[in-house]
């Protein structure tokens, strides 16, 4: 019997184990390595040069706009995406009538959570695609098409989108157009997801805060969110990483991956020019080793702060 | 699941409204919302629209665009009729933007990567949930650190240990569809095994230990017994599976690039890149939409067919 549950748990994790220690786990533990060394990539020549490769990460212009932008994701995709997703779900499922049932959803939400939900089953590649379309810099845009049209923007002068490194509020423009997708795709999924949770809050609960007299603004406010807590905070895990994983976008719809001069710059798309483009590896490597280790600290910062007693219903 | 709204008509879709004739009825009876909650009501289905236009209209408008002909593409841009329906635009993608290798491709490799995600993933997680030996917690956290870990980060050496595999096994190098089919399972087993093993654990043991005196064997028991149980678990991982890998395209991006001379073996998201890059040189607009199209409407069908599950599958995904 014993014998058996060796030979059993082995033969079943030989397969999984191996071909995850080979494809995921050995490119990274090498990725470590190289990180020491000042490998181009495409020759056998390599060096080991200790720390230099980190101590240049922190004079380097191009990580400095780079780790500014990540953050600039990082707050603002949960931020909207949220918000959005969470205003949407009141709306939808409070909107409705109110009777002796208490208060309703809207008539349709079921329709209305089937179209919100569209852009998480398209690829991030239609999407990028799309928006490029949607994006585009003359009349032939969806969106200068449109503004032309009622007039509001002149013909001469349309928005350039992709192409805009101007700040605004202090940040390139072409990453408040980047978010604007993100948010645009993101913001159903967290809807459906906001939406059975406060639809798992038992009736009772509303019942009494009804009897007690509250509206439906306050029963929101006072009742759902904070028993949506849990749920908030998952959201804004998932979407830090969503956040830190741009570079779809930026890869497929800004010009020269990261432009324009550098405008929509963020650690993976440093990672991809120094590695791919500028031939060196060592250093790529230790950008990424990097961005791993703010990924995790920041994993870990958000586990701590989110963690709270989970209320039981 | 009890719900706060959950009487008939008000969560409920469109194909469970109550009988018309009976709704007004009843809000007579009951004296009406106040004028507060009727502005209220009309506010929501008001921002709700407006959102669902901002994400309908785009799509329709790339699908009616892969309709047009070039010359209207550009010349009435905006317009969702088009002239004459240009199904040819269609066979152009699918031949000459090589849409359809492209698709078949992908189709080839996710049938083989998603089952053996499904199958490889619930064997491992099984196994760590349910019985205990020496390295169980090691390689539990091995497979969860992979969840943390960036991409970008194993791209160089991922490419290399590839490319060395192909000069000893020429099957399993670059732009070679069983090598893309164990990198996406290698990739998507941190996920699976989080996910599936918290779900085996959750599973009841008298009907594992009654199995056992049974007489049947620990891989019969998982085969026959909990991985039937387990499916439930095995659905909304197979949906988040299929659409991740679906989606894939920075591995591809990475690991397909066919040399000049080799067939193309690439999947569908390199395809629309490629296609969106070539559009610009060859301003074949009307054919780019109906890539688009043809890369979008087939999820967004199965999607409509099987929303329910679909939605389930991928909320559940994220509380777990």
């Amino acid at each position: 019997m014993r014998h058996g549950v060796a030979r059993f748990v082995t033969g079943f994790l030989a397969l999984p184990v191996g071909l995850y220690l080979f494809y995921v786990v050995w490119p990274f533990l090498q990725a470590a390595g190289y990180s020491l060394t000042d490998w181009g990539g495409y020759s056998d020549r390599q060096q080991f040069v200790g720390l230099e490769n980190y101590i240049r990460l922190f004079s380097d212009e191009l990580i400095r706009k780079a780790f500014w932008h990540n953050v600039f994701f990082l707050v603002t995709v949960p931020l909207f995406t949220i918000a959005l997703a969470l205003f949407l779900a009141f709306l939808l499922n409070v909107g409705g009538r109110e009777d002796r049932a208490g208060i309703r959803g809207v008539f349709g939400s079921g329709l209305y959570k089937v179209i919100f939900f569209f852009p998480q089953v398209l690829s991030l590649v239609v999407i990028a695609v799309m928006w490029q379309q949607i994006y585009r810099a003359d009349g032939q845009g969806l969106i200068n098409g449109v503004l032309m049209k009622i007039g509001l923007i002149d013909g001469d002068d349309p928005i350039t989108f992709m192409y805009d490194p101007e700040p605004f509020l202090g940040v390139p423009a072409v990453l408040w157009w980047l978010l604007l997708i993100a948010v645009w795709s993101g913001a159903g999924f967290y809807m459906v997801l906001f939406s059975a949770a406060m639809q798992s809050i038992p009736k009772d609960v509303y019942e009494a805060a009804i009897l007690d007299g509250a509206g439906r603004f306050h029963t929101f406010f006072r009742i759902t969110l904070p028993l949506l807590r849990d749920t908030v905070s998952v959201a804004w895990v998932y979407l830090g990483f969503i956040a830190l994983d741009m570079f779809a976008l930026v890869y497929i719809m800004t010009p020269s991956q990261g432009g324009p001069n550098h405008a929509s710059e963020i650690f993976a798309s440093v990672i991809n020019f120094n590695a791919f483009q500028k031939g060196q590896f060592g250093y790529a490597c230790a950008i990424a080793v990097a961005l791993a280790i703010f990924t995790i600290l920041l994993a870990a910062l958000q586990l701590r702060i989110t963690r709270r007693e989970r209320i039981e219903y | 699941m009890s719900t706060v709204t959950h009487t008939p008509g008000g969560l409920a879709g469109p194909d469970q409204a109550p009988p018309p004739g009976r709704t007004p009825a009843r809000r007579a009876a009951l004296g009406g919302g106040s004028a507060g909650a009727r502005f209220f009501n009309g506010f929501s289905h008001l921002f709700l629209a407006v959102w669902a236009i901002m994400v309908v209209y785009p799509l329709l408008w790339v699908v009616m665009s892969a309709l047009k002909t070039d010359a209207e593409v550009i010349r009435k841009p905006l317009s969702l009729i088009p002239e004459r329906l240009q199904w040819d635009n269609f066979a152009r993608a699918w031949t000459e933007g090589h849409i359809g290798s492209f698709f078949l491709n992908t189709v080839l490799v996710l049938t083989g990567s998603v089952f053996l995600t499904m199958l490889l993933g619930s064997m491992a997680a099984y196994v760590l949930a349910r019985y205990d030996f020496p390295g169980n917690r090691l390689i539990y956290y091995m497979f969860l650190s992979g969840l943390t870990l960036p991409i970008y980060l194993a791209a160089v050496p991922l490419f290399k240990g590839v490319y060395n595999m192909g000069v000893v096994l020429p099957f399993l190098g670059p732009n070679k569809h069983l090598m893309l089919i164990l990198v996406y399972v290698a990739w998507s087993l941190a996920f699976t095994v989080f996910f599936m093993h918290s779900f085996f654990r959750t599973l009841p043991t008298a009907i594992a230990e009654a199995g056992m005196v049974d007489g049947a064997s620990h891989s019969r028991l998982f085969f026959s017994v909990m991985l039937p149980m387990a499916k439930p678990g095995l659905i909304s991982i197979g949906i988040f599976n299929v659409l991740g890998q679906w989606n894939q395209w920075y591995l591809p991006t990475l690991l397909m690039q066919s040399v000049a001379g080799e067939p193309k073996n690439q999947v569908i998201s390199q395809g629309l890149i490629e296609l969106s890059v070539n559009q610009g040189y060859r301003s074949d607009w009307s054919g780019l939409f109906a890539g688009v199209t043809m890369a979008m409407l087939p999820v967004l069908i199965v999607y409509i067919v099987f929303q329910r599950q679909v939605q389930s599958g991928l909320t559940a995904g994220v509380s777990k």
